[in-house]
């Protein structure tokens, strides 16, 4: 009897240690690296779904990117192009013809030289169908993208006229190329080691060869990725870290728990209840973020259809409450569809300065009567004849208390909303389809420059979830799609914009911003309101 | 024995075949798609990756070529986690779920029958009573309450262990603690009550008359049959926290397999959600034929049939 029981336990015993052992070569590992004076851990995001620049599509996918790879400019703290890979550029006085000249001498991680032809490889790649990249889009200024993309690659305007002159042939005009220029998507990546391993060497460090200022040489998938100093980087010499950890956490009482001990030095993705004792503190953050959260309405669709409806709602939202109160001020009210961060013709000021205030944000009750006065006009007084209206949103972050707020405030108009809250992904393409009455939105800009914001309203546009087509509106988007003069495009946007506000085509209801917790031990970071995290000359005191 | 074992295999394998089957088009069934994101990608981009991911093909030939790659042993690649394929995956990561589930499961036996026994012999005095409440508590607290808990607590307030990662053997200390909380309480609590029964037989009269000390009448007599229940537990305990949890492995920042289930799941990862439920089916199906076996070990009065 006695020997049956002990027989059980020795193979349970036997079963627990043969599971162990099985784990060798398995996920976790030591924290042997990573741990020295100059190195540092942050948290900006779980774990990325990708860190191959061309697939990703990711913000914090991106942040990881551009420490290791380095496009031919990069985008400095005030937003400038500064040079990157590329030590200048000229354009051609017609404005399609770029020339980069690189740095001599540029090298691969690996210590393999770095040519234009690399670049050709990398953007080609991009377009390429068989690659199927979900950002592949962002390509389409150049000349022979729709050709390449069906699988002609070699239509595509890129050329290396030698190994330092790297040469582009844009389909337009575009002067917003050079922003695009320094998106991670346009990164070059190493022709040998991705023939080699197909899509299998953006996931293991020895595979993964890149030209920025640090390489991956660990990643644990769900625990961390280390990077550590790229000697090879043609201006290591400005970097001081001697690695970088990023820390891959998904619970936001986690990540808060690993900077109040220390083991973190920047988090982002705090607890919401949190952040109303955090937002008082001195290494609390809020920095611009060029995004805009919205509202969508179904515009070929009663009682939709009718700017007067849409514009009585829009203006019967309090939004300095829904920003400050019900989005703990971690938003700023918006009174604009683009919003602060993208800049205007000259570069300097932001073009939300210098449009008119569409919404005066300070008076809520004057804009609640005049939205009371509209829809009376529109043949609804105080909501009468209008059925309950059904308000889609997703459950995550601020979206379901933004929804009663609203919920309560169009109340105000004598408007019944009913809140319809679904999964993630059965809500994008239900609001991308139109089957929906009011939808949230939101947009977070891929570039600087306000069309990336804008065109979301264009008929065309796939991202136009509403359904808003008004061909002046097109008209004044196709002259800033299509000039070459800044000053022509900056004019056209800014009446675009103003288009789509008479028309109320959506409701901006919030600006975007980043928030997060950043020891004053770190210098030298900058954060960019595209939603980037550089650590790249960032040293620990 | 031997073809009650092989019947019970076959059955088995019947039963992973219609888990497949079930998951595959149930999968499809529910709206929305792998390639959903906030900002539309192309058309052209859409196509280009569903046909990579042969998702442009129809429902019964996806099932065909599915199938045929399955007899193969190849689960398929990650269509959200890029150039990863699930063998990958699940290979390195269920050793992690597995070395922490097994340390959790090893402290529940370890804590929770003593316990439970214990209790039992002493029905309604004051031990019985503070078992009880443990056990209840154990049972009625939800982890990620007790996982929040225990990091705020010891990792941080009197900084003893480490929050995330398992680098070391201090590493496991608070998310093995988590981990095991609520299969010790539920079988501190299957023993109390089955040790009672079997406390109250004759055979157990008939050991106490002889004089047995306290000791050997329980863990010698009473034991063998009182543990059948927990036997029972075991087989899907063992399943379920060896492939890892979910909110476990999500707060203390752990590369298990658990946080793959739930993601696989919400962000449409077709062949990942067919992977870990295979694998978990599996797991399952396996431990049922396992337990069945050692039921026969444990009590040779039990006829397999």
């Amino acid at each position: 009897m006695k020997k049956r029981i002990s027989i059980l336990l020795a193979v349970l015993l036997v079963a627990a240690t043969l599971l162990s052992a099985c784990g060798g070569g398995g996920g976790a590992s030591k924290d042997s690296k990573g741990d020295g004076a100059n190195a540092l851990a942050v948290c900006i995001g779980p774990d990325p779904e990708t860190i191959d620049p061309a697939l990703n599509s990711a913000v914090d996918g991106a942040s990881m990117i551009i420490h290791g790879f380095e496009t031919l400019v990069t985008i400095g703290k005030d937003g400038e192009i500064v040079p990157g890979q590329a030590e200048s550029y000229t354009t051609s006085d017609d404005g399609l013809v770029w020339t980069f000249k690189l740095r001599e001498d540029l090298k691969w991680s690996d210590g393999t030289p770095l040519t234009a032809e690399d670049f050709v490889y990398s953007w080609k790649r991009g377009v390429d169908p068989a690659t199927a990249a979900p950002y592949a889009e962002l390509f389409n200024v150049i000349k022979g993208y729709e050709e390449a993309a069906e699988g002609n690659l070699d239509a595509l305007g890129v050329k290396a006229v030698d190994d330092t002159t790297f040469e582009v042939t844009l389909a337009q005009a575009s002067p917003y190329f050079i922003q695009l220029a320094a998106f991670p998507t346009y990164s070059p990546v190493k022709k040998e080691t991705i023939e080699e391993n197909g899509e299998t060497w953006a996931t293991k460090p020895e595979t993964y060869i890149g030209n920025g200022a640090f390489n991956v040489t660990e990643w644990v998938p769900g625990e961390y990725i280390l990077l550590e100093k790229n000697p090879n980087y043609w201006n290591a010499d400005t970097v001081k870290l001697d690695s970088i950890k990023f820390v891959l956490m998904e619970d936001p009482n986690a990540v808060l728990s690993a900077y109040e001990k220390g083991d973190i030095l920047c988090a982002k993705d705090v607890p919401a209840q949190e952040i109303p004792k955090l937002r008082e503190r001195e290494d609390w953050h809020l920095d611009d973020l060029l995004g805009t959260y919205y509202i969508s309405f179904m515009t070929q669709k009663a009682p939709f259809d009718n700017p007067k409806v849409r514009k009585a709602l829009s203006l019967a939202i309090d939004r300095e409450h829904i920003a400050n109160v019900v989005m703990q001020g971690t938003y700023g009210p918006a009174s604009n569809f683009v919003g602060h961060g993208l800049l205007d013709a000259d570069g300097k000021t932001h073009f939300v300065d210098n449009s008119p205030e569409f919404i005066d944000i300070t008076k809520h009750d004057e804009n609640l009567e005049e939205a009371k006065n509209l829809l009376a006009e529109a043949g609804y007084p105080n909501g009468e004849g209008l059925e309950t209206l059904e308000y889609l949103t997703n459950d995550a972050s601020y979206h379901r208390p933004v929804a009663e707020a609203l919920q309560q405030m169009w109340g105000e108009l004598g408007i019944k909303l009913e809140i319809n809250v679904v999964e993630w992904s059965v809500f994008t393409p239900t609001r991308r389809n139109g089957d929906y009455q009011i939808a949230r939105n939101g947009w977070i800009c891929d570039y600087n420059d306000p069309s990336s914001m804008l065109d979301l309203l264009a008929s065309t546009n796939g991202n136009n979830d509403g359904q808003y087509s008004n061909p002046e509106f097109d008209e004044q988007m196709e002259i800033a799609r299509t000039s070459s003069d800044q000053n022509v495009r900056f004019e056209a946007m800014h009446k675009a914009e103003q288009i789509a506000m008479d028309d109320a085509a959506i409701a901006p209801v919030a600006y975007y911003k980043d928030f997060y917790l950043l020891s004053d031990k770190v210098e030298g970071f900058f954060h960019l309101p595209l939603g980037y995290f550089n650590f790249i000359n960032a040293s620990v005191k | 024995m031997g073809k009650y074992i092989l019947k019970r295999i076959a059955m088995g394998l019947t039963t992973i075949f219609i888990v497949i089957t079930l998951t595959f088009f149930l999968m499809n069934l529910i709206p929305g798609g792998p390639f959903m994101a906030e900002k539309a990608i192309s058309a052209q981009a859409q196509a280009a990756m569903n046909e990579k991911y042969g998702l442009d093909k129809p429902l019964p030939v996806q099932y065909k070529n599915y199938l045929v790659n399955l007899t193969k042993g190849d689960l398929g690649v990650s269509v959200k986690q890029r150039g990863r394929d699930i063998n990958g995956i699940i290979t390195s990561k269920f050793p992690v779920s597995a070395r922490l589930g097994g340390a959790s499961i090893l402290m529940a036996l370890i804590v929770g029958i003593p316990l439970g026994s214990i209790a039992a012999i002493n029905r309604g005095k004051l031990a019985d009573n503070i078992i009880i409440v443990i056990a209840t508590f154990g049972i009625a607290v939800p982890s990620f309450v007790l996982c929040t808990l225990l990091m705020y607590i010891f990792g941080v307030k009197l900084n003893l262990f480490p929050t995330y990662g398992l680098g070391s053997l201090k590493h496991y200390v608070l998310p093995v603690f988590a981990l095991a909380f609520y299969p010790t309480a539920y079988i501190a609590r299957l023993m109390r009550s089955s040790m009672l029964d079997v406390l109250g037989q004759d055979y157990i009269r008939t050991a106490k008359a002889k004089g047995l000390s306290t000791f050997v009448l329980l863990f010698k007599h009473a034991l063998r049959n009182a543990i059948l229940p927990v036997v029972t537990y075991l087989g899907p305990l063992l399943a379920y926290t060896l492939t890892g949890s979910f909110v476990v492995e999500k707060i203390f920042t752990i590369p298990g397999l658990g946080s793959e289930f739930i993601g696989s799941i919400s962000g449409r990862d077709y062949p990942l959600i067919m992977g870990t439920t295979i694998f978990l089916a599996t797991l399952i199906v396996t431990m049922n034929v396992l337990v069945d076996i050692a039921y026969k070990l444990i009590d040779p009065r039990i006829k397999l049939q």
